[in-house]
Protein backbone atom coordinates (compact mmCIF):
# COMPACT_ATOMS: atom_id res chain seq x y z
CA UNK A 1 0.00 0.00 0.00
CA UNK A 2 2.85 2.59 0.77
CA UNK A 3 4.44 1.70 -2.48
CA UNK A 4 1.08 2.42 -4.14
CA UNK A 5 1.11 5.67 -2.75
CA UNK A 6 4.47 6.34 -3.38
CA UNK A 7 4.15 5.44 -7.18
CA UNK A 8 0.74 7.67 -7.46
CA UNK A 9 2.42 10.57 -5.66
CA UNK A 10 5.32 10.16 -8.00
CA UNK A 11 3.52 10.28 -11.19
CA UNK A 12 1.27 13.26 -10.00
CA UNK A 13 4.41 15.09 -9.05
CA UNK A 14 5.80 14.13 -12.76
CA UNK A 15 2.63 14.96 -14.58
CA UNK A 16 2.87 18.60 -12.75
CA UNK A 17 6.75 18.54 -13.63
CA UNK A 18 5.85 17.87 -17.39
CA UNK A 19 2.91 21.15 -17.10
CA UNK A 20 5.26 23.23 -15.95
CA UNK A 21 7.98 22.67 -18.32
CA UNK A 22 5.12 23.24 -21.09
CA UNK A 23 4.72 26.31 -19.66
CA UNK A 24 8.17 27.14 -19.82
CA UNK A 25 8.50 25.85 -23.55
CA UNK A 26 5.62 28.67 -23.98
CA UNK A 27 7.21 31.10 -21.79
CA UNK A 28 10.22 31.04 -24.70
CA UNK A 29 8.14 30.76 -27.92
CA UNK A 30 6.11 34.18 -26.10
CA UNK A 31 9.67 35.45 -25.66
CA UNK A 32 10.65 34.83 -29.23
CA UNK A 33 7.66 36.29 -30.67
CA UNK A 34 7.81 39.35 -28.36
CA UNK A 35 10.70 40.35 -29.78
CA UNK A 36 7.99 41.71 -32.65
CA UNK A 37 6.34 45.58 -31.60
CA UNK A 38 4.77 45.15 -35.42
CA UNK A 39 5.21 44.38 -38.64
CA UNK A 40 4.45 44.85 -42.14
CA UNK A 41 4.41 42.24 -44.74
CA UNK A 42 3.43 41.94 -48.38
CA UNK A 43 2.67 38.60 -49.67
CA UNK A 44 0.33 36.17 -51.66
CA UNK A 45 -2.98 35.22 -50.52
CA UNK A 46 -4.83 32.57 -51.97
CA UNK A 47 -8.63 31.39 -51.17
CA UNK A 48 -9.49 28.38 -51.61
CA UNK A 49 -13.46 27.53 -50.61
CA UNK A 50 -15.54 25.41 -52.80
CA UNK A 51 -17.97 28.25 -53.05
CA UNK A 52 -15.36 30.89 -54.39
CA UNK A 53 -13.98 31.64 -57.46
CA UNK A 54 -11.18 34.05 -56.43
CA UNK A 55 -7.51 34.38 -58.09
CA UNK A 56 -4.32 34.68 -56.16
CA UNK A 57 -4.14 38.38 -54.89
CA UNK A 58 -1.47 40.85 -53.27
CA UNK A 59 -1.54 41.56 -49.61
CA UNK A 60 -0.14 43.44 -47.17
CA UNK A 61 -0.52 42.56 -43.35
CA UNK A 62 0.08 45.04 -40.61
CA UNK A 63 0.22 43.62 -37.13
CA UNK A 64 0.95 45.89 -33.55
CA UNK A 65 1.11 44.31 -30.70
CA UNK A 66 -0.96 42.93 -28.39
CA UNK A 67 -3.27 42.20 -30.94
CA UNK A 68 -4.06 45.06 -34.07
CA UNK A 69 -4.22 43.11 -37.23
CA UNK A 70 -5.03 44.36 -40.68
CA UNK A 71 -4.75 42.50 -44.18
CA UNK A 72 -5.04 44.86 -47.38
CA UNK A 73 -5.51 43.64 -50.27
CA UNK A 74 -4.24 45.00 -53.93
CA UNK A 75 -8.05 45.88 -55.85
CA UNK A 76 -9.38 46.35 -52.27
CA UNK A 77 -11.79 42.80 -51.64
CA UNK A 78 -10.24 40.56 -49.36
CA UNK A 79 -11.72 37.51 -48.20
CA UNK A 80 -10.95 36.10 -45.03
CA UNK A 81 -12.41 32.96 -43.03
CA UNK A 82 -14.43 34.83 -39.91
CA UNK A 83 -12.29 35.10 -37.32
CA UNK A 84 -9.81 32.97 -38.11
CA UNK A 85 -6.46 35.10 -39.96
CA UNK A 86 -6.62 38.10 -37.50
CA UNK A 87 -5.95 35.67 -34.98
CA UNK A 88 -1.86 36.04 -34.05
CA UNK A 89 0.47 33.29 -32.68
CA UNK A 90 1.27 36.71 -30.26
CA UNK A 91 -1.58 37.07 -29.06
CA UNK A 92 -2.68 32.83 -28.84
CA UNK A 93 0.20 32.67 -26.44
CA UNK A 94 0.09 34.63 -23.55
CA UNK A 95 1.10 32.44 -20.63
CA UNK A 96 -0.12 34.59 -17.85
CA UNK A 97 -3.83 33.70 -19.20
CA UNK A 98 -3.21 30.22 -19.66
CA UNK A 99 -2.67 26.88 -19.01
CA UNK A 100 -0.30 24.81 -20.72
CA UNK A 101 -0.29 21.11 -20.79
CA UNK A 102 2.11 18.78 -22.29
CA UNK A 103 -0.08 16.18 -24.89
CA UNK A 104 2.42 14.10 -26.37
CA UNK A 105 4.58 14.57 -29.98
CA UNK A 106 4.18 14.54 -33.15
CA UNK A 107 6.10 15.10 -37.00
CA UNK A 108 5.15 17.83 -38.55
CA UNK A 109 6.78 19.07 -41.95
CA UNK A 110 9.58 16.82 -40.93
CA UNK A 111 10.24 18.66 -37.99
CA UNK A 112 9.69 16.67 -33.99
CA UNK A 113 6.96 18.54 -32.26
CA UNK A 114 5.60 18.77 -28.68
CA UNK A 115 2.21 19.05 -28.53
CA UNK A 116 0.83 21.64 -25.62
CA UNK A 117 -2.88 22.28 -25.17
CA UNK A 118 -3.09 26.34 -24.15
CA UNK A 119 -6.62 26.43 -21.78
CA UNK A 120 -7.72 29.81 -21.19
CA UNK A 121 -7.85 31.01 -17.63
CA UNK A 122 -10.69 33.66 -18.40
CA UNK A 123 -13.95 32.05 -18.87
CA UNK A 124 -14.43 35.12 -20.77
CA UNK A 125 -11.83 34.17 -23.78
CA UNK A 126 -13.49 33.39 -26.81
CA UNK A 127 -10.65 30.50 -27.13
CA UNK A 128 -12.14 27.35 -25.95
CA UNK A 129 -9.08 25.14 -26.44
CA UNK A 130 -5.58 26.22 -29.02
CA UNK A 131 -3.27 22.93 -29.54
CA UNK A 132 0.31 23.87 -30.57
CA UNK A 133 2.96 21.97 -32.06
CA UNK A 134 6.12 23.87 -31.21
CA UNK A 135 9.62 22.48 -32.76
CA UNK A 136 11.42 23.09 -29.52
CA UNK A 137 14.86 23.65 -31.04
CA UNK A 138 14.19 26.24 -32.70
CA UNK A 139 11.25 27.67 -30.89
CA UNK A 140 8.76 27.66 -33.08
CA UNK A 141 4.89 26.73 -33.77
CA UNK A 142 4.97 24.77 -36.72
CA UNK A 143 1.20 24.40 -36.11
CA UNK A 144 -2.24 25.81 -34.13
CA UNK A 145 -5.88 24.62 -33.81
CA UNK A 146 -7.83 26.31 -32.62
CA UNK A 147 -10.95 26.05 -31.08
CA UNK A 148 -13.55 29.24 -30.88
CA UNK A 149 -16.78 30.34 -29.38
CA UNK A 150 -17.69 32.11 -32.39
CA UNK A 151 -16.25 30.74 -35.29
CA UNK A 152 -15.61 27.06 -34.68
CA UNK A 153 -12.42 25.60 -35.11
CA UNK A 154 -9.76 26.77 -37.27
CA UNK A 155 -6.21 25.33 -37.98
CA UNK A 156 -3.14 27.38 -39.42
CA UNK A 157 0.22 25.27 -40.65
CA UNK A 158 3.14 27.61 -40.30
CA UNK A 159 6.39 27.30 -42.52
CA UNK A 160 9.12 29.47 -41.83
CA UNK A 161 12.13 31.38 -43.92
CA UNK A 162 14.43 34.28 -43.22
CA UNK A 163 12.24 35.48 -40.51
CA UNK A 164 12.24 32.26 -38.39
CA UNK A 165 14.31 34.39 -35.69
CA UNK A 166 11.79 36.31 -35.09
CA UNK A 167 9.11 33.66 -35.25
CA UNK A 168 7.45 35.10 -38.02
CA UNK A 169 6.03 32.48 -40.95
CA UNK A 170 7.28 32.43 -44.85
CA UNK A 171 3.96 30.71 -45.64
CA UNK A 172 0.24 29.94 -43.26
CA UNK A 173 -2.19 27.59 -44.31
CA UNK A 174 -5.23 28.19 -42.50
CA UNK A 175 -8.12 25.83 -42.67
CA UNK A 176 -11.52 26.34 -41.18
CA UNK A 177 -14.61 24.97 -41.64
CA UNK A 178 -17.74 26.40 -44.09
CA UNK A 179 -21.05 27.16 -43.67
CA UNK A 180 -23.22 26.02 -46.78
CA UNK A 181 -23.87 29.23 -49.70
CA UNK A 182 -26.91 29.02 -51.60
CA UNK A 183 -28.43 32.79 -52.52
CA UNK A 184 -32.25 32.57 -53.98
CA UNK A 185 -32.11 32.46 -57.62
CA UNK A 186 -34.89 35.38 -57.70
CA UNK A 187 -31.75 37.15 -55.79
CA UNK A 188 -28.96 36.62 -57.95
CA UNK A 189 -31.41 37.04 -61.44
CA UNK A 190 -30.37 33.84 -62.35
CA UNK A 191 -32.54 31.18 -64.03
CA UNK A 192 -31.01 29.08 -65.76
CA UNK A 193 -30.63 25.70 -63.86
CA UNK A 194 -27.51 23.18 -64.82
CA UNK A 195 -26.36 22.62 -61.64
CA UNK A 196 -25.95 19.05 -60.98
CA UNK A 197 -26.78 17.65 -57.38
CA UNK A 198 -23.26 17.32 -55.02
CA UNK A 199 -22.03 13.74 -53.84
CA UNK A 200 -21.94 13.18 -50.09
CA UNK A 201 -18.03 13.02 -50.32
CA UNK A 202 -18.33 16.01 -52.35
CA UNK A 203 -20.22 17.73 -49.46
CA UNK A 204 -18.04 17.06 -46.68
CA UNK A 205 -15.38 18.11 -49.08
CA UNK A 206 -16.81 21.42 -49.69
CA UNK A 207 -17.17 22.09 -46.40
CA UNK A 208 -13.75 22.60 -45.52
CA UNK A 209 -12.23 25.98 -46.98
CA UNK A 210 -8.03 27.04 -46.74
CA UNK A 211 -6.57 30.47 -47.21
CA UNK A 212 -2.64 30.62 -47.85
CA UNK A 213 -0.53 33.42 -46.97
CA UNK A 214 2.87 33.71 -48.78
CA UNK A 215 4.94 36.38 -47.27
CA UNK A 216 7.59 37.78 -49.57
CA UNK A 217 8.88 40.37 -47.25
CA UNK A 218 9.04 41.61 -43.95
CA UNK A 219 9.56 44.96 -42.35
CA UNK A 220 9.97 44.34 -38.49
CA UNK A 221 9.42 46.73 -35.80
CA UNK A 222 9.44 50.13 -37.44
CA UNK A 223 6.23 51.39 -35.96
CA UNK A 224 2.58 51.40 -37.19
CA UNK A 225 0.29 53.96 -35.66
CA UNK A 226 -2.51 52.83 -34.02
CA UNK A 227 -4.73 55.10 -36.21
CA UNK A 228 -3.80 52.87 -39.35
CA UNK A 229 -5.96 49.64 -37.51
CA UNK A 230 -9.90 51.61 -37.34
CA UNK B 1 -27.53 53.16 -100.08
CA UNK B 2 -25.79 55.57 -97.58
CA UNK B 3 -27.86 58.41 -98.46
CA UNK B 4 -31.11 56.04 -97.43
CA UNK B 5 -29.56 55.05 -94.27
CA UNK B 6 -28.91 58.70 -93.96
CA UNK B 7 -32.66 59.68 -94.34
CA UNK B 8 -33.86 56.85 -92.20
CA UNK B 9 -31.85 58.11 -89.02
CA UNK B 10 -32.90 61.62 -89.81
CA UNK B 11 -36.52 60.28 -89.82
CA UNK B 12 -35.74 58.17 -86.48
CA UNK B 13 -34.15 60.64 -84.29
CA UNK B 14 -36.62 63.32 -85.53
CA UNK B 15 -39.00 62.13 -83.61
CA UNK B 16 -39.67 62.94 -79.94
CA UNK B 17 -40.90 59.25 -78.94
CA UNK B 18 -37.00 58.43 -79.74
CA UNK B 19 -35.98 60.41 -77.03
CA UNK B 20 -38.15 58.07 -74.77
CA UNK B 21 -36.03 55.22 -74.73
CA UNK B 22 -32.92 57.40 -73.45
CA UNK B 23 -34.86 59.25 -71.16
CA UNK B 24 -36.23 56.31 -69.60
CA UNK B 25 -32.85 54.24 -69.40
CA UNK B 26 -30.91 57.58 -67.80
CA UNK B 27 -33.98 58.18 -65.29
CA UNK B 28 -33.64 54.52 -64.31
CA UNK B 29 -29.78 54.47 -63.87
CA UNK B 30 -29.79 57.78 -61.98
CA UNK B 31 -32.27 56.76 -59.46
CA UNK B 32 -30.83 53.25 -58.86
CA UNK B 33 -27.60 54.95 -58.51
CA UNK B 34 -29.08 57.54 -56.57
CA UNK B 35 -30.93 54.51 -54.18
CA UNK B 36 -27.50 52.84 -54.01
CA UNK B 37 -25.28 55.70 -52.93
CA UNK B 38 -27.65 56.16 -49.86
CA UNK B 39 -28.34 53.50 -48.74
CA UNK B 40 -25.68 51.17 -50.45
CA UNK B 41 -24.35 49.77 -47.46
CA UNK B 42 -27.95 48.24 -46.32
CA UNK B 43 -28.39 46.52 -49.62
CA UNK B 44 -24.89 45.31 -49.58
CA UNK B 45 -25.12 43.45 -46.08
CA UNK B 46 -28.75 41.95 -46.99
CA UNK B 47 -26.99 40.20 -50.64
CA UNK B 48 -23.66 39.21 -47.73
CA UNK B 49 -25.72 37.80 -45.55
CA UNK B 50 -25.46 33.90 -46.36
CA UNK B 51 -21.67 34.39 -46.94
CA UNK B 52 -20.78 36.12 -43.95
CA UNK B 53 -21.54 33.25 -41.72
CA UNK B 54 -18.19 32.00 -42.77
CA UNK B 55 -15.75 34.82 -44.65
CA UNK B 56 -15.30 38.37 -43.72
CA UNK B 57 -15.64 40.20 -46.60
CA UNK B 58 -13.47 43.62 -46.45
CA UNK B 59 -13.28 46.55 -48.75
CA UNK B 60 -15.49 48.27 -51.15
CA UNK B 61 -18.18 45.65 -52.91
CA UNK B 62 -20.38 47.93 -53.91
CA UNK B 63 -18.30 49.78 -56.41
CA UNK B 64 -18.98 50.66 -60.15
CA UNK B 65 -18.28 47.81 -61.35
CA UNK B 66 -21.06 45.61 -59.27
CA UNK B 67 -23.54 48.42 -59.51
CA UNK B 68 -23.17 48.19 -63.19
CA UNK B 69 -23.55 43.92 -63.37
CA UNK B 70 -27.08 44.80 -60.86
CA UNK B 71 -28.11 47.48 -63.35
CA UNK B 72 -27.54 45.32 -66.27
CA UNK B 73 -29.25 42.60 -65.19
CA UNK B 74 -31.87 44.50 -64.36
CA UNK B 75 -32.50 46.92 -67.88
CA UNK B 76 -31.32 44.43 -70.66
CA UNK B 77 -34.54 42.98 -69.79
CA UNK B 78 -36.27 46.12 -70.08
CA UNK B 79 -34.72 47.69 -72.95
CA UNK B 80 -35.72 45.32 -75.23
CA UNK B 81 -39.17 47.03 -74.90
CA UNK B 82 -37.56 50.05 -75.69
CA UNK B 83 -36.40 49.15 -78.97
CA UNK B 84 -39.36 47.73 -80.22
CA UNK B 85 -40.69 51.38 -79.61
CA UNK B 86 -38.12 52.33 -82.76
CA UNK B 87 -37.36 49.07 -85.08
CA UNK B 88 -41.02 47.74 -85.23
CA UNK B 89 -42.14 51.02 -86.26
CA UNK B 90 -39.68 51.47 -89.39
CA UNK B 91 -42.03 49.89 -91.86
CA UNK B 92 -45.57 50.10 -90.29
CA UNK B 93 -44.99 53.25 -89.59
CA UNK B 94 -44.73 54.21 -93.25
CA UNK B 95 -47.66 52.35 -94.09
CA UNK B 96 -49.79 54.24 -91.35
CA UNK B 97 -48.46 57.33 -92.90
CA UNK B 98 -49.00 56.52 -96.16
CA UNK B 99 -46.00 56.93 -97.67
CA UNK B 100 -44.46 53.33 -98.01
CA UNK B 101 -46.15 53.31 -101.72
CA UNK B 102 -44.58 56.38 -102.28
CA UNK B 103 -41.05 55.54 -101.16
CA UNK B 104 -40.90 52.41 -103.09
CA UNK B 105 -41.36 53.95 -106.07
CA UNK B 106 -38.37 55.34 -105.68
CA UNK B 107 -35.60 54.58 -107.79
CA UNK B 108 -33.93 52.03 -105.54
CA UNK B 109 -34.42 48.07 -104.45
CA UNK B 110 -37.17 47.14 -101.81
CA UNK B 111 -34.08 45.02 -100.50
CA UNK B 112 -32.24 48.48 -100.61
CA UNK B 113 -34.99 50.25 -98.72
CA UNK B 114 -35.42 47.70 -96.21
CA UNK B 115 -31.60 46.96 -95.50
CA UNK B 116 -31.59 50.99 -94.89
CA UNK B 117 -34.31 51.18 -92.46
CA UNK B 118 -32.61 47.94 -90.75
CA UNK B 119 -29.23 49.84 -90.56
CA UNK B 120 -30.84 53.07 -89.29
CA UNK B 121 -32.88 51.04 -86.63
CA UNK B 122 -29.40 48.77 -85.57
CA UNK B 123 -27.36 52.09 -85.11
CA UNK B 124 -30.63 53.82 -82.85
CA UNK B 125 -30.45 50.26 -80.84
CA UNK B 126 -26.87 50.89 -80.43
CA UNK B 127 -26.32 54.53 -79.50
CA UNK B 128 -29.49 53.46 -76.61
CA UNK B 129 -26.69 50.77 -75.36
CA UNK B 130 -24.10 52.95 -75.70
CA UNK B 131 -25.89 55.65 -73.62
CA UNK B 132 -26.56 52.53 -71.39
CA UNK B 133 -22.77 52.05 -70.96
CA UNK B 134 -21.48 55.55 -70.06
CA UNK B 135 -24.79 55.85 -67.94
CA UNK B 136 -24.44 52.52 -66.11
CA UNK B 137 -21.20 51.54 -66.61
CA UNK B 138 -18.78 55.00 -67.08
CA UNK B 139 -20.87 57.40 -64.41
CA UNK B 140 -21.35 54.66 -61.77
CA UNK B 141 -17.16 54.09 -61.82
CA UNK B 142 -17.35 57.90 -61.51
CA UNK B 143 -19.61 57.95 -58.14
CA UNK B 144 -18.74 54.91 -56.66
CA UNK B 145 -15.01 54.01 -57.69
CA UNK B 146 -13.48 50.97 -59.37
CA UNK B 147 -12.10 47.74 -57.65
CA UNK B 148 -12.32 43.65 -57.45
CA UNK B 149 -15.70 43.25 -58.93
CA UNK B 150 -17.19 40.88 -56.03
CA UNK B 151 -20.11 38.65 -57.31
CA UNK B 152 -22.59 36.65 -55.66
CA UNK B 153 -24.42 34.08 -57.89
CA UNK B 154 -26.85 31.13 -56.58
CA UNK B 155 -24.23 28.87 -55.73
CA UNK B 156 -21.18 30.43 -55.63
CA UNK B 157 -19.39 34.00 -55.71
CA UNK B 158 -16.81 35.46 -57.83
CA UNK B 159 -14.17 37.55 -57.32
CA UNK B 160 -12.66 39.28 -60.19
CA UNK B 161 -9.91 41.25 -60.09
CA UNK B 162 -9.72 44.89 -60.87
CA UNK B 163 -7.36 44.61 -64.05
CA UNK B 164 -9.72 41.66 -64.97
CA UNK B 165 -13.05 43.62 -65.77
CA UNK B 166 -13.05 45.97 -68.19
CA UNK B 167 -12.28 43.79 -71.24
CA UNK B 168 -15.49 41.47 -69.71
CA UNK B 169 -17.35 44.79 -69.85
CA UNK B 170 -16.12 45.54 -73.47
CA UNK B 171 -17.62 42.16 -74.84
CA UNK B 172 -20.80 42.08 -72.29
CA UNK B 173 -21.70 45.06 -74.05
CA UNK B 174 -20.74 43.78 -77.56
CA UNK B 175 -22.87 41.08 -76.45
CA UNK B 176 -25.70 42.65 -75.82
CA UNK B 177 -25.47 44.84 -78.42
CA UNK B 178 -26.25 41.19 -80.11
CA UNK B 179 -29.14 40.27 -77.98
CA UNK B 180 -30.84 43.98 -79.26
CA UNK B 181 -30.32 44.03 -82.60
CA UNK B 182 -31.82 40.42 -82.66
CA UNK B 183 -35.10 42.52 -80.51
CA UNK B 184 -35.18 45.08 -83.94
CA UNK B 185 -35.19 42.33 -86.36
CA UNK B 186 -37.79 40.90 -84.75
CA UNK B 187 -39.63 44.51 -84.13
CA UNK B 188 -38.57 45.18 -88.08
CA UNK B 189 -39.70 41.72 -89.25
CA UNK B 190 -43.18 41.98 -87.68
CA UNK B 191 -43.79 45.65 -88.48
CA UNK B 192 -44.11 44.01 -92.40
CA UNK B 193 -47.39 42.61 -91.70
CA UNK B 194 -48.92 45.82 -90.34
CA UNK B 195 -50.42 49.02 -91.58
CA UNK B 196 -50.15 50.60 -87.83
CA UNK B 197 -47.60 50.83 -85.46
CA UNK B 198 -49.23 49.92 -82.51
CA UNK B 199 -49.79 46.21 -83.68
CA UNK B 200 -45.74 44.99 -84.24
CA UNK B 201 -44.77 47.17 -81.09
CA UNK B 202 -46.66 45.25 -78.86
CA UNK B 203 -46.62 42.00 -80.45
CA UNK B 204 -42.95 42.30 -80.78
CA UNK B 205 -43.07 42.92 -76.61
CA UNK B 206 -45.57 39.92 -76.03
CA UNK B 207 -43.25 38.33 -78.33
CA UNK B 208 -40.50 39.13 -76.00
CA UNK B 209 -42.12 38.86 -72.94
CA UNK B 210 -44.00 35.24 -73.71
CA UNK B 211 -40.64 33.54 -74.58
CA UNK B 212 -38.79 35.84 -71.65
CA UNK B 213 -41.16 34.11 -68.93
CA UNK B 214 -40.45 30.76 -71.25
CA UNK B 215 -36.79 31.47 -70.90
CA UNK B 216 -37.27 31.70 -66.80
CA UNK B 217 -39.62 29.29 -65.94
CA UNK B 218 -38.52 26.48 -63.95
CA UNK B 219 -40.81 23.81 -65.05
CA UNK B 220 -39.29 20.67 -66.52
CA UNK B 221 -41.19 20.27 -69.49
CA UNK B 222 -40.22 23.79 -70.42
CA UNK B 223 -36.63 22.94 -70.23
CA UNK B 224 -36.42 21.13 -73.33
CA UNK B 225 -37.80 24.67 -75.58
CA UNK B 226 -35.17 26.94 -74.13
CA UNK B 227 -32.16 26.35 -76.09
CA UNK B 228 -34.80 26.95 -79.17
CA UNK B 229 -35.72 30.55 -77.65
CA UNK B 230 -33.53 33.41 -78.70
CA UNK B 231 -34.42 35.18 -75.28
CA UNK B 232 -32.48 32.41 -73.58
CA UNK B 233 -29.83 33.05 -75.28
CA UNK B 234 -30.31 37.19 -74.88
CA UNK B 235 -28.44 36.95 -71.40
CA UNK B 236 -25.07 35.30 -72.16
CA UNK B 237 -23.65 38.39 -72.06
CA UNK B 238 -23.59 37.40 -67.83
CA UNK B 239 -21.09 34.51 -68.90
CA UNK B 240 -18.48 37.02 -69.08
CA UNK B 241 -18.42 37.48 -65.83
CA UNK B 242 -17.67 34.24 -64.76
CA UNK B 243 -14.42 32.65 -64.27
CA UNK B 244 -12.23 29.52 -64.75
CA UNK B 245 -10.51 27.66 -61.78
CA UNK B 246 -7.66 25.28 -61.92
CA UNK B 247 -7.93 22.25 -60.23
CA UNK B 248 -6.03 23.56 -56.92
CA UNK B 249 -9.57 26.33 -57.10
CA UNK B 250 -7.28 29.40 -57.97
CA UNK B 251 -9.09 32.06 -60.03
CA UNK B 252 -7.71 32.22 -63.88
CA UNK B 253 -7.36 35.53 -64.61
CA UNK B 254 -8.72 36.62 -68.03
CA UNK B 255 -10.12 33.19 -68.74
CA UNK B 256 -14.48 32.51 -69.12
CA UNK B 257 -16.15 29.26 -67.41
CA UNK B 258 -18.09 28.31 -70.42
CA UNK B 259 -16.53 30.35 -73.61
CA UNK B 260 -18.60 28.24 -76.24
CA UNK B 261 -21.93 29.19 -74.24
CA UNK B 262 -21.03 32.95 -75.68
CA UNK B 263 -20.12 31.29 -79.26
CA UNK B 264 -23.24 29.48 -79.27
CA UNK B 265 -25.47 32.03 -78.06
CA UNK B 266 -24.03 34.88 -80.51
CA UNK B 267 -24.81 31.79 -83.26
CA UNK B 268 -28.37 31.62 -82.34
CA UNK B 269 -28.91 35.26 -82.00
CA UNK B 270 -26.53 36.20 -85.60
CA UNK B 271 -28.93 33.00 -87.44
CA UNK B 272 -31.96 34.79 -85.69
CA UNK B 273 -31.10 38.45 -87.15
CA UNK B 274 -30.80 36.93 -90.69
CA UNK B 275 -33.50 34.74 -90.34
CA UNK B 276 -35.74 37.88 -89.43
CA UNK B 277 -34.61 40.44 -91.80
CA UNK B 278 -34.23 37.85 -94.61
CA UNK B 279 -37.42 36.98 -93.98
CA UNK B 280 -38.63 40.57 -93.92
CA UNK B 281 -36.85 41.04 -97.28
CA UNK B 282 -38.00 38.00 -98.95
CA UNK B 283 -41.90 39.01 -97.85
CA UNK B 284 -41.50 42.21 -98.70
CA UNK B 285 -40.16 41.59 -101.84
CA UNK B 286 -43.93 39.51 -102.93
CA UNK B 287 -45.77 41.62 -100.58
CA UNK B 288 -48.86 44.23 -102.59
CA UNK B 289 -48.30 47.50 -101.17
CA UNK B 290 -51.17 49.34 -101.20
CA UNK B 291 -50.72 52.10 -98.30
Amino acid sequence: MRSFLFIVALLISYSSIQAQDMTALVTKVKAKLDQVNDYEAEGNMKTDVSFIKAPIGKVKVYFKKPNKFRLKKEGGISLLPKGGVSVNMSTIITTSDFVALAAGEAVIDGFKTKIVKLLPSNEASEIVITTLYIDEPNLLVRKAITTTKENGTYEMQMSYGAYANYGLPQKVVFSFNTKDYKLPKGITLEFDDNEKPLSEAQKLKNKKGRVEITYSNYVVNKGIADSFFK
Amino acid sequence: MWTLIQIELYKIFRRPRTYIAFIAVAALIIIIQFGLKLDGKSYADFLMKDIGGTMEIDGNILNGYLICYIMLQLLLVHVPLLVALIAADMISGEANMGTLRLLISKPFSRTELLLAKFFASTVYTLLLLVWLAILALFLSMWIFGTGDMFLMKSSYVVLLSENDVFWRYTGAFVFAALAMVTVAALGFFLSIFAENSIGPIVATMSVIVFFTILSTLNIPIFNALKPYLFTTHMISWKEFFDIQVNDANEAIVGSIQHPQKIVNSALVLVLHIIGFVGGSIWIFKKKDVLS
